[in-house]
């Protein structure tokens, strides 16, 4: 019997080097100085694997790797193609900034309560639900990540957080649930769980009731998950209530592996074909980023306002899958990059803001301009990307989703488009104006923060927004990955040939 | 058979809907525990039941002789039977500490990481 090639453990190796990071964080339990050292070795490292992974991907194609040589489709089997292995690069290079930004965010007692196990084990489920291209292991990442953002949510203990952990906790593990009701129909139908065997054998089934039926119970179990409407209810109430550096992590990339889900699905399973389903996600896309924007309007604490720019920018991507055309996933692509780096940014933007101001609430917090101008104007940076103004990298994706709604005849969604950035825009320029521009009528608290911990916050808040922004300067090679990934998606008979071989 | 347990499926997510309706979170959570017991049963019938045939190959086969139980339904629900048991576990003691802090377990008093405040300020002005 031989071995998987040393090459192969590549596809493999970011999440294994995750759990094992993990694993040994908990080892140093009593010691956060040594879970420091490890979680940024264990997040560097993955990073580096991943680009390694994602450069091979580019080069030639999706890379599979059979878990214990079991051929597919019996085995488990790990498939990165350029969609997976650029999300997974992404997940580890946002750990190694929220490590960096937990540095000053989170206290002595946090990491000796296990913040950064937590953080790693959460970063490797968040990673293998990227990578794995068997559906029950998907479900299985799925709930490794939620038992690591479970933890990392109730660190602190406060009556709020508890509260906000709750509702997530319960239609988090609905939506987990129904994902698995989902699969084990799935199996009863077609008796396998290979992701690509399954896309052969489920367009060959007469049945075509049963099979829509089982694409709308993965279609509300992901929607949840990625907070579309009218399934996001649970993301304003839960993720402005732990610590910013955990906020950020989870507005960067928990919703969005929600999204990388339904894309998976909805392109390899059960691929759009203009009918029902195309109707549907048109609906819940524009409902989305409407909600999304006007939620983000009315509210006065920063964290729940970008918490609702999140579920915008969740509706954008959607716009991507609802229309099926390639100008149109590769829209939603690259609008998924964006809103990684976008939505991570803002959160620690806010978290620094809250820590200087003193507060999150715009009825009190103002005065920052004053304070530390140079912060001001990286948030204000901030606040231009999430809202799409040219050149930054909110407006390219934008600019393309709106071409692709009106060359599918669908102006309407083109204008859903335009208003949600237009609404994001506001919410965003009133929280500036509030909390920023408005001069303090009281004296600004004297912050706690060391310069030192404050330098922590400060760099990755800085280094993430100016990569997003830089991200529309430069946005030919962006786009041109995001247009091999939705040609992937789109053709999926290179994906699922690379997993069952090519006598498949 | 197959009749029999999907009827005592629908059942039981009949009871989780109704236990999901109330105001009262202890009874939400009992209603995470049931759903996820409905979705074992629910994977383990899709994968069709047989009888009295487990999935043995004799010493000397490499492949069983006759039609046998399948086996890989019973493995994916051990492992979800893990994943739910201790997200129930968490679940609950979740409950309890929210209890102690809050000091309710009713949904329509729990408004503490989604305020009222500002809206009642607002009319107040």
């Amino acid at each position: 019997m031989n071995g998987a090639a040393l090459s192969d453990w590549l596809v493999v190796a970011p999440l294994v080097l995750g759990l094992v990071g993990s694993g040994l964080c908990a080892v140093f339990w009593w010691r956060p100085l040594a879970q420091t050292i490890i979680g940024f070795a264990t997040t560097i490292a993955m990073t580096v694997t991943a680009a390694m992974l994602f450069a091979r991907v580019l080069a030639g194609g999706p890379q599979v790797m059979a878990m214990g040589n079991w051929p597919a489709p019996f085995g488990i089997v790990f498939a990165a193609d350029t969609l997976g292995a650029g999300m997974a690069l992404l997940t580890a290079l946002v750990g190694v900034l929220t490590l960096i930004y937990s540095m000053g965010d989170q206290s002595e007692d946090f990491r000796r309560a296990g913040y950064t196990p937590l953080l790693l084990a959460m970063l490797a489920g968040v990673t293998g639900a990227f990578l794995t291209g068997d559906i029950f292991n998907l479900y299985v990442w799925f709930e490794v990540l939620l038992i690591g953002s479970f933890g990392l949510l109730v660190l602190g203990g406060r009556k709020d957080q508890l509260e906000g952990a709750l509702k997530y906790a319960v239609l988090n593990l609905l939506a987990t649930t129904i994902f698995l009701i989902a699969t084990g129909l799935l199996y009863g139908l077609v008796g396998t769980l290979n992701m690509a065997d399954i896309a052969v054998k489920v367009a060959a089934v007469e049945n075509r009731g049963l099979v829509n039926a089982i694409a709308a119970l993965y279609l509300m179990a992901f929607g949840m998950k990625a907070a579309a409407f009218p399934l996001f209810f649970w993301l304003p109430a839960s993720y402005h209530t732990p610590q910013p550096g955990v906020s950020a992590i989870f507005g960067g990339l928990l919703t969005k592996v929600g999204v990388y889900a339904l894309i998976r699905t909805f392109t390899l399973i059960f691929p759009l074909d203009g009918g029902i389903f195309n109707d549907l996600f048109m609906w819940i896309a524009a409902a989305t980023i409407l909600f999304g924007g006007m939620g983000a309007l009315v509210q006065t604490d920063l964290r729940r306002l970008v918490a609702f720019t999140v579920v915008g920018g969740i509706g954008y991507m959607l716009v991507g899958l609802a229309l099926t055309t390639h100008a149109a996933l590769s829209g939603g692509l690259f609008y998924m990059l964006h809103s990684v780096l976008i939505s991570t940014g803002l959160f620690m933007a806010v978290g620094v803001a809250g820590r200087i101001g003193g507060a999150f609430d715009t009825s009190v917090l103002a005065g920052i301009y004053r304070a530390t101008p140079a912060f001001a104007a990286i948030f204000l940076l901030g606040a231009f990307v999430v809202s799409g103004i040219p050149p930054l990298s909110g407006f390219w994706p934008k600019v393309v989703l709106v071409q692709a709604s009106i060359a599918a005849g669908q102006p309407w969604l083109a204008a859903a488009v335009l208003t949600g950035g237009f609404l994001t825009l506001l919410a965003v320029s009133k929280a500036f104006a509030l909390a920023f521009w408005r001069d303090s009528e009281a004296p600004l608290p004297v912050p706690e923060t060391s310069p030192r911990a404050f330098a922590s916050l400060m760099g990755p808040t800085a280094v993430i927004i100016v990569m997003a922004a830089m991200l529309g300067m430069f946005a030919e090679p962006a786009a041109r990955i995001a247009s091999a990934a939705a040609e992937e998606l789109l053709r999926p008979a290179a994906y699922v040939a690379a997993v069952l071989g090519d006598g498949a | 058979m197959e009749p029999l347990f999907a009827i005592v499926i629908g059942i039981m997510f009949a009871i989780t809907v109704f236990l999901f309706l109330s105001r009262s979170f202890v009874r939400i959570v009992l209603g995470i525990f049931m759903l996820s017991n409905a979705t074992h049963l629910l994977i383990f019938t899709a994968g069709r039941l047989t009888f009295e045939s487990p999935p043995l190959i004799p010493y000397d086969q490499s492949v069983p002789i006759e039609a046998i139980a399948n086996p890989l339904p019973q493995a994916l629900i051990l492992t979800a039977i893990v994943i739910s048991f201790a997200l129930f576990a968490f679940v609950l003691i979740l409950t309890y500490r929210a209890y102690q802090e809050l000091g309710t377990v009713d949904v329509d008093e729990m408004n503490a990481s989604e305020p009222r405040a500002a809206a009642s300020e607002e009319a107040a002005e």
